[in-house]
């Protein structure tokens, strides 16, 4: 219990002497208790309930009812509605309400159209209770109650969706300017600009709207963004300027002319209004360092292209050189290899040509050896045919054959071994068919 | 009964619609809590914050309330009223007297039941006293769903305190049959109770009350000791013979008497001349609780003969004095049955129909000394409806306890929970002296607080400040008779003595007598004209812990003595 009675009777002074361990002397222990049953009915009881189940103490209990309770005046608190009202406003007729400002009247200022309908009910009633003119009579005022009808006009348009949509369209001091240029340079910009666009996003059929961002955002954000509010969709209407129309029956053209002067106005307000919006988001782009950087890089990254192209041109051209140059040089070494061949072809045949030569001169010596294997002085005739057959033997064998001859000739003396060889190698050369017996005279 | 209604049961908190409902034997009503915790009775379709506990049937259709008293004239046997003591009670304890001129009570099944005529054709049913009393919490229900617009689904019933489990079974089982969850009963005079300390005016404080609630055919007194807004109730009396029904009679003989004056006819002899004469007089009892003169007239009251006749309060009250007297009776003795004294009651309510009538609160200011408040409708302005203030209270505790699981309740209202230790003693402070013999005990703690419990009083320190002594001591309230000795002091015993001749006047007084010392402690330099704050914190188990500093100042002597 947080109440606590009052006594006025004084306490005794402590008595000389008295002494205690920290003050306290504990003498007895209360009487024995009666068990009865408490009635489970009522707030304290609940108390005492969630005590005795939880186990808490009351200090604890105190503590941890006081936290829930803070928190829950804390929300109670956050919907409160206290504005100081202006006195010049108490002053307002009713009569002019197009010029009056619904929301202060109600002291939702701060709210706008971000108001809730609770809100605006909420601030109604605060209102009411303490303008109704029966108050102020109380209050010893005037029975003037002409800032009550301000206050009935004020929830009556707020109220109607429509109305209140159409009090919001002109509604300019929810309008938040636009920095200017000295304002915004100073590390403000997205600040300022944020705030502009946001009460300008109000307008929107679409909801929500993409916010302005700061300098984090990324391209697409921004380009999001600035896309929203070049196509923007805008409920914004401006009934709520309209010139009054004569409700009178009596002049209908008159009536006709000033409702189509009204249209007219509308139409022009409104093409104004999205031209103003257009320029708004013109010059928040035109200062907007993002829009900058998103274009500086996007022209890096254009002539990184280029680069990139020229370096592979480059290198292909470099690589196909190479080739080339190594082909020049394949070609080159072939030549000269096959220059050397050729060279040492010719040497070879040369000696090769030499050798059978020799060797021929050999087998010619070798018949010459045996006298042409005649007794005695070898007449011309024989020599001739047996150089005949040596020549025409000869013709057919090549150097190899024409060197094995010759060796097999080189030592020998004998004109019947000579003539022997020769046979065989006669003989040879028919059984080969490269030459035909007939060829052969002598030395078969 | 119907598919509808089942799924009423185990509601989600959420989704609980709560009434109050005071379900009494003469007149139900209901209540529910407004967005502000306000407790509102509610009226029924025709217009009826007392809705007569009765349920009529006419050609198979089903009037309840007034429209159902009514045919108490015409179509008595169809007619059933006076049923809720019947709920959950066997034949033989009931006592069927004020169903006489109603549909008789007849035994069934080990219930009661009633034979009437419910349906547009056939025989007639035998209906038992379950759903009689299901069709009227229906009803009842209905009538609270069309005010508030949402299906209600459950209820805190009151109940007298002297309900069997039975009885309480068998009321928690109609109400469910008719679609609402009961979340607690709770005892009649505690839903009084609740309803004043709810009022935002009253303050938490230690009190004892006496709730007399006097009904149409019961009076139930009830002594609770209020200790911090936690309730016990310490002792209650039940009566059957001195109720509304009985002033009824008193008027009923009365006018009874002087019709057979003008035509030699008695009209209680006839079923449908009784109706109509005790419709009539309770008509006038409730008009002579308002003004001081009521008329009484009915037509063909008996063999066609009009009769119209006026009474004022005082006849009225002349005549009823021997009932009223009971009432007297009734309430001094449960007083003395819970051990305590008219002077240590702070407050009487008066709750229930008859507590309309002036005399009976008149009466009960007679009785309790001038310091006690009489909370009734002619005693105090400010007194709520007595009617309506067990409905409120149930509505009350609905609020509070709608948001929780039906577990969570049930656990709450466990005996483990409810019954705890009381003090026998009351324990306070010493003032201006330490001497135990001179002292004067100032309490902290009432006797008859439940434990846990913690207070705190402040207490002036001597006007030159400096050290005190806070004695802490045990003390027992007691009565003390002194003889009125006008301009004598103790001095002159003789002349007193003589003057007793001519009935001297007592002087009674509550006085403190101081018992056992608990505790000391000192608090050092305080000063001039300082407070000393002294809370004293007993646990569950009678452990003791006293804190003691001055007001404004740090640190303090805290103590703890151990339980006995």
């Amino acid at each position: 219990m947080a109440t606590h009675a009052n006594v006025n009777l004084p306490l005794p002074v402590l008595p000389e002497g008295w002494s205690g361990e920290k003050d306290f002397k504990a003498i007895g222990s209360i009487s024995a208790a009666t068990q009865r049953s408490i009635e489970p009915v009522g707030p304290h009881f609940l108390a005492h309930a969630r005590r005795a189940r939880h186990k808490r103490t009351f200090s604890e209990d105190d503590r941890i009812q006081a936290q829930e309770n803070a928190k829950k005046v804390e929300d109670d608190d956050s919907g409160e509605i206290s504005e100081p009202e202006d006195p010049s406003m108490l002053l307002r007729d009713a009569k002019d309400w197009k010029q009056q400002d619904h929301y202060a009247v109600l002291g939702l200022s701060k709210y706008r159209y971000r108001a809730t309908e609770d809100q605006i009910k909420r601030a109604h009633r605060k209102k009411v209770l303490k303008h109704h003119p029966d108050k102020r009579a109380a209050a010893g005022g005037t029975e003037d109650d002409s800032f009550f009808k301000c206050i009935q006009k004020a929830t009556e348009v707020l109220l109607d969706p429509i109305k209140r949509r159409q009090f919001d369209s002109v509604d300019e001091r929810a309008d938040v300017e636009p920095p200017s240029k000295k304002a915004a340079k100073d590390g403000k910009y997205y600040k300022l600009w944020s705030a502009t666009f946001k009460a300008e996003g109000r307008f929107s059929k679409v909801q929500p709207v993409p916010k302005f961002g700061d300098e984090k955002s990324t391209k697409e954000e921004v380009d999001a963004f600035y896309n929203f509010f070049y196509n923007f969709d805008s409920w914004r209407s401006f009934e709520y300027q309209d010139e009054d129309v004569p409700d009178d029956n009596e002049n209908r053209d008159q009536k006709r002319h000033m409702e189509r002067k009204n249209n007219n106005a509308r139409k022009k307000k409104k093409t104004e209004d999205s031209a103003r919006l257009r320029k708004l988001v013109d010059d928040a782009m035109a200062g907007d360092a993002r829009i900058k950087q998103f274009r500086q890089e996007a022209n890096a990254s254009k002539n990184k292209k280029k680069l990139d192209k020229e370096q592979a041109e480059r290198d292909a051209k470099e690589a196909k050189e190479k080739e080339k140059a190594k082909a020049e040089q394949d070609k080159k070494d072939a030549e000269e290899k096959a220059k050397i061949e050729r060279e040492s072809n010719k040497k070879n045949k040369e000696q090769a040509k030499a050798a059978v030569k020799k060797n021929r001169r050999v087998m010619k010596g070798s018949v010459k050896d045996a006298n042409y294997f005649v007794e005695g002085e070898a007449p011309a005739s024989a020599i001739n045919a047996v150089l005949a057959d040596v020549e025409t033997i000869q013709g057919k064998i090549d150097a190899d054959e024409t060197a094995e001859l010759a060796d097999k000739l080189r030592d020998l003396k004998l004109a019947a071994d000579i003539k022997k060889v020769w046979t065989a190698e006669a003989k040879r050369l028919v059984d080969a068919s490269k030459i035909k017996a007939s060829d052969i005279k002598t030395l078969a | 009964m119907s598919a509808e209604e089942a799924p009423a049961q185990g509601a989600t908190p959420g989704e609980r619609i709560a009434i109050g409902i005071s379900f009494g034997n003469s007149n139900s009503s209901i209540a529910v809590t407004s967005f502000d915790d306000k407790a509102e009775v509610i009226a029924n379709e025709d217009g009826d914050r007392q809705i007569p506990t009765i349920i009529s049937y006419v050609d198979g259709e089903e009037y309840n309330g007034q429209q159902a008293k009514q045919q108490l004239i015409r179509n008595y046997k169809n007619t059933v009223a006076y049923f809720r003591d019947y709920l959950g009670q066997d034949f033989k304890s009931i006592d069927p007297t004020h169903s006489h001129f109603s549909a008789h009570p007849k035994e069934h099944d080990s219930t009661i039941a009633f034979t009437i005529q419910d349906k547009e054709e056939g025989e007639p049913s035998t209906v038992t006293v379950s759903e009689i009393a299901t069709r009227h919490l229906r009803r009842l229900k209905q009538s609270a769903s069309d005010y508030t617009g949402k299906q209600v689904n459950s209820a805190v019933i009151t109940i007298p305190t002297n309900f069997s489990e039975k009885q309480k079974a068998a009321l928690t089982k109609a109400a469910a049959d008719a679609g609402l969850e009961v979340l607690q009963l709770i005892h009649e005079p505690i839903a009084a109770l609740l309803a004043y300390d709810a009022r935002p005016e009253s303050k938490v404080a230690d009190k004892n009350v006496v709730v007399a609630d006097l009904g149409g055919t019961r009076s139930d007194v009830a002594v609770i000791a209020s200790r911090g807004g936690i309730y016990t109730i310490l002792a209650t009396a039940h009566d059957y013979e001195y109720a509304g029904v009985q002033l009824d009679k008193v008027l009923q003989d009365h006018f009874a008497k002087d019709f057979i004056k003008w035509h030699g006819t008695d009209p209680r002899e006839d079923q449908r001349s009784m109706a109509k004469l005790k419709l009539e007089s309770e008509a006038t009892k409730k008009a002579l609780s308002i003004g001081t003169n009521a008329n009484f007239s009915v037509e063909s009251l008996a063999e066609g003969a009009d009769y119209a006749s006026t009474i004022n309060r005082l006849r009225y009250e002349t005549i009823a004095r021997k009932v009223l007297d009971g009432f007297n009776r009734l309430i001094e003795g449960v007083v003395e049955k819970a051990g305590l004294d008219v002077l240590e009651i702070d407050e009487v309510i008066l709750s229930g129909g008859t507590s309309h009538t002036p005399k009976i609160a008149k009466n009960f200011a007679a009785i309790f000394p001038e310091s006690t408040t009489i909370l009734a409708p002619s005693t105090t302005p400010t007194a709520i409806n007595p009617s309506e203030l067990q409905a409120r209270g149930a509505a009350l505790q609905a609020s509070l306890i709608q948001e929780y699981e039906t577990e969570d309740i049930d656990q709450s209202t466990h005996p483990a929970v409810t019954t705890v230790k009381h003090l026998t003693n009351a324990v306070g402070v010493l003032s201006i002296t330490g001497d135990e013999s001179k002292g004067i005990f100032t309490p902290i703690l009432s006797a008859e607080t439940a434990v846990p419990a913690r207070r705190t009083i402040h207490i002036n320190v001597p006007k030159e400040g400096g050290d005190v002594l806070v004695k802490i001591v045990e003390g027992g309230s007691h009565i003390k008779v002194t003889k009125e000795e006008p301009a004598e002091t103790n001095g002159n015993k003789d002349d007193s003595d003589e003057d007793s001749d001519d009935e001297p006047e007592e002087r009674r007084e509550k006085i403190w007598k101081v018992g056992k010392v608990l505790a000391e402690a000192s608090v050092k330099d305080t000063k001039k004209g300082g407070k000393v704050e002294v809370m004293i914190n007993v646990a569950g188990d009678l452990a003791v812990t006293v804190t003691a500093r001055e007001v404004g100042a740090k640190g303090g002597v805290r103590g703890t003595l151990s339980a006995p």
